[in-house]
């Protein structure tokens, strides 16, 4: 891979997470409302894996949807502004945090209801293949939706009808406070896959040359011989959402992830590696910085939803 | 013009729809090698082939959410539930995605999904494969909900319906399949969310829709042997719900009986009545009667189950009251 696609990814990082940071300050301040999932230390999953598609390629997650988002190709205007509930945002203000998409982007959302989102996938990899396309569907869940009836159903068309979808698992250990352990027969999720007869693996997803090797891997695996699943290993730094008192870990715990901390781990293989000088990656970095506070003023300064919207776009034809 | 089945009327609009249109398929169990539990699918399979006609496993909640991920990937998916009993373990998809992902993302998308399901009680095969729980589903907006009653409807809103831009729950019912009636030769098409007089009358009018569509009309022949002439108003559609028809007919009539087969709680009847007498207070002549389903889960013995349904008699009786 070369220096600047290097350099590149580093900065899609970096961007997530002062994005993440910017909205976690919004919050405080009472300009969000509802649920606020941050991607702080998965930043690598959603960089890594994105970076290995093809723009026909779809793009489907769950609720904790900010990064995948940004690796999409959707602008940080347009996620700050549905943040904010304006009318500038990726769903014109209807759809908020959970629900981010841009399907010129082939980017299919932000889904709130854990696993319902699988079944899409596999409907939208059905399309693909109806048309004679050579797309897959990429589909992103957390370890917390294997445990619902929607995994299985969905695991299992997929491999019944040969849909090309690369189920990808972000495992970050908790579904909300309840461990994976706690709440799952088998903690190693790939080996649900094996039931279904799917090839599998499990990659590290606080490297994202790993993530994105294994994404590249497992594409060439699923145009070639239909659907795979993908189990990566990784932490959230914050709370399953703003309002969580995290008693289920320790700060210890979380310490001990942040030695990993996905940017640090790139940022010491670009410098170490000389692929990159620290200097340009500071510039990176700074650039960033202002990229996410000309964001944050453009969502603050976009106009709310007109009230004639409020009956928009909920059916194509007529009325309801 | 020729006379056919509601079931014939269902296979034609789907037949056509397919042969007109590439992007039309149809996945559900039983629906290929069988040729449909109902029959409606019989000669798909062979025809159309096992892509467009597909199998699938007894899983509901992804029969409807492939569906509705295939539509938004462009396609127009029609997915058959195998009665809308089963509709229950695929709630989440319908309500939570048919009905809503086009506006909650904005609407940067359409979704052509038509789910058909039978429904309705009467063949004995108890409460949990017997029930008629349309308003459920005509609850939620941003859900079409169609329950043609004539071989004619049928045919032509399940034909509107496949060319629909938005989600439309096809509700048939399981006793209606032999119903037969005229069907105009050529292209049939029914417009969704308007309501029609099936009969018209000039005493009372009898607000309804599918199976009680064609009690409603076998009351109003009995009704008029006494001198009682009822017209009888076909809603085709839940939602929308087009009150244009009967509220026209309310105020030439000043009374009305409402008649839905599934319980009268929260039902059609309490909606409708509520409409009419919110829009028509001053042409009303007498309390707005309502025949329904008795409130119980519909027991398997044929004697009981037929006295928690209601029947041609019911209906009589309350345009009696009325009048």
């Amino acid at each position: 891979m070369n220096r600047d696609e290097q350099l590149r990814m580093y900065r899609e990082m970096v961007l997530i997470r002062r994005l993440e940071e910017a909205s976690a300050a919004l919050y405080q301040q009472g300009k969000i409302g509802g649920f606020l999932h941050l991607y702080i230390g998965q930043e690598a999953v959603c960089t890594g894996i994105v970076a290995a598609r093809k723009p026909q390629d779809r793009v489907i997650t769950a609720y904790r949807d900010h990064g995948v988002a940004i690796s999409c190709g959707v602008s940080p205007e347009a996620v700050l502004a549905e943040l904010l509930g304006k009318a500038t945002g990726t769903s014109k203000g209807k759809g908020g945090s959970m629900h981010l998409a841009d399907v010129s982007l082939n980017f299919w959302g932000g889904h709130a209801i854990v696993g319902a989102h699988l079944p899409l996938a596999a409907g939208m990899a059905l399309a693909d293949k109806y048309r004679g396309s050579d797309a897959v569907t990429l589909c992103f869940f957390g370890e917390g939706a294997t445990n619902i009836g929607y995994f299985h159903e969905a695991l299992n068309l997929s491999k019944v009808w040969q849909l090309p979808v690369l189920w990808i698992c972000e495992n970050n250990r908790y579904g909300m406070g309840t461990a994976v352990e706690r709440a799952s027969a088998v903690s190693e999720i790939r080996l649900k896959a094996e039931g279904y007869a799917m090839p599998n693996a499990r990659v590290d997803g606080m490297d994202v040359l790993q993530v994105r090797q294994a994404a590249e891997r497992a594409l060439d695996a699923v145009r070639a011989s239909g659907p795979f699943l993908l189990e990566v290993m990784t932490y959230r730094f914050r709370g399953h959402s703003m309002g969580d008192p995290e008693r289920y870990r320790t700060s210890d715990e979380v310490k001990r992830w942040q030695k990993d901390d996905p940017i640090g781990v790139f940022r010491r293989h670009l410098i170490d590696g000389k692929i990159v000088p620290a200097k340009a990656l500071d510039a990176a970095e700074v650039e960033v910085e202002k990229q996410v506070e000309a964001a944050v003023r453009f969502a603050e300064e976009s106009p709310d939803p007109a009230p004639e919207a409020l009956f928009e776009d909920i059916y194509a034809e007529g009325a309801g | 013009m020729a006379i056919i089945t509601i079931r014939e009327a269902i296979s034609q609009a789907l037949w056509e729809e397919m042969e007109r249109d590439e992007r039309v398929f149809i996945l559900g169990e039983e629906v290929g090698v069988w040729g449909g539990t109902y029959a409606v699918t019989k000669g798909f399979y062979d025809h159309f082939g096992p892509e467009r006609v597909r199998d699938t496993p007894i899983a509901e909640s992804v029969i409807v959410g492939a569906a509705n991920g295939a539509a938004m990937a462009g396609l127009r998916p029609v997915a058959e539930l195998m009665t809308i009993n089963f509709a229950f373990l695929a709630m989440d998809q319908i309500v939570n995605h048919s009905a809503k992902l086009r506006s909650m993302f904005g609407g940067q998308f359409t979704l052509p999904v038509v789910i058909r399901a039978v429904g309705g009680g009467g063949r004995q095969l108890g409460a949990t494969h017997s029930q008629t729980p349309d308003v459920i589903f005509a609850h939620f907006p941003g859900l079409k909900v169609v329950a043609p009653g004539t071989p004619q409807d049928a045919k032509g809103l399940l034909k509107t319906a496949i060319r629909s831009d938005d989600p439309v729950l096809f509700l048939e019912h399981a006793t209606l399949y032999q119903a037969r009636g005229e069907v105009p030769d050529g292209e049939v098409l029914e417009p969704i969310g308007v309501s029609k007089v099936q009969r018209p009358g000039r005493d009372v009018t009898i607000v309804t829709y599918s199976k009680m569509l064609q009690l409603s009309l076998q009351a109003a022949e009995q009704l008029s042997a006494e001198g009682i002439e009822a017209e009888v108003v076909d809603l085709r559609t839940l939602r929308p719900l087009d009150m244009g028809p009967v509220l026209d007919s309310f105020r030439r009539t000043n009374r009305a009986v409402i008649a839905e087969e599934g319980w009268r709680s929260f039902g059609v009847g309490a909606e409708v009545a509520a409409r009419i007498y919110e829009a028509a207070f001053d042409y009303v002549d007498a309390p707005i009667g309502r025949v329904a389903q008795k409130e119980v889960p519909l027991p398997y013995n044929r004697q009981l189950e037929q006295l928690a349904l209601p029947q041609v008699e019911d209906i009589v009786r309350a345009v009696r009251e009325v009048v």
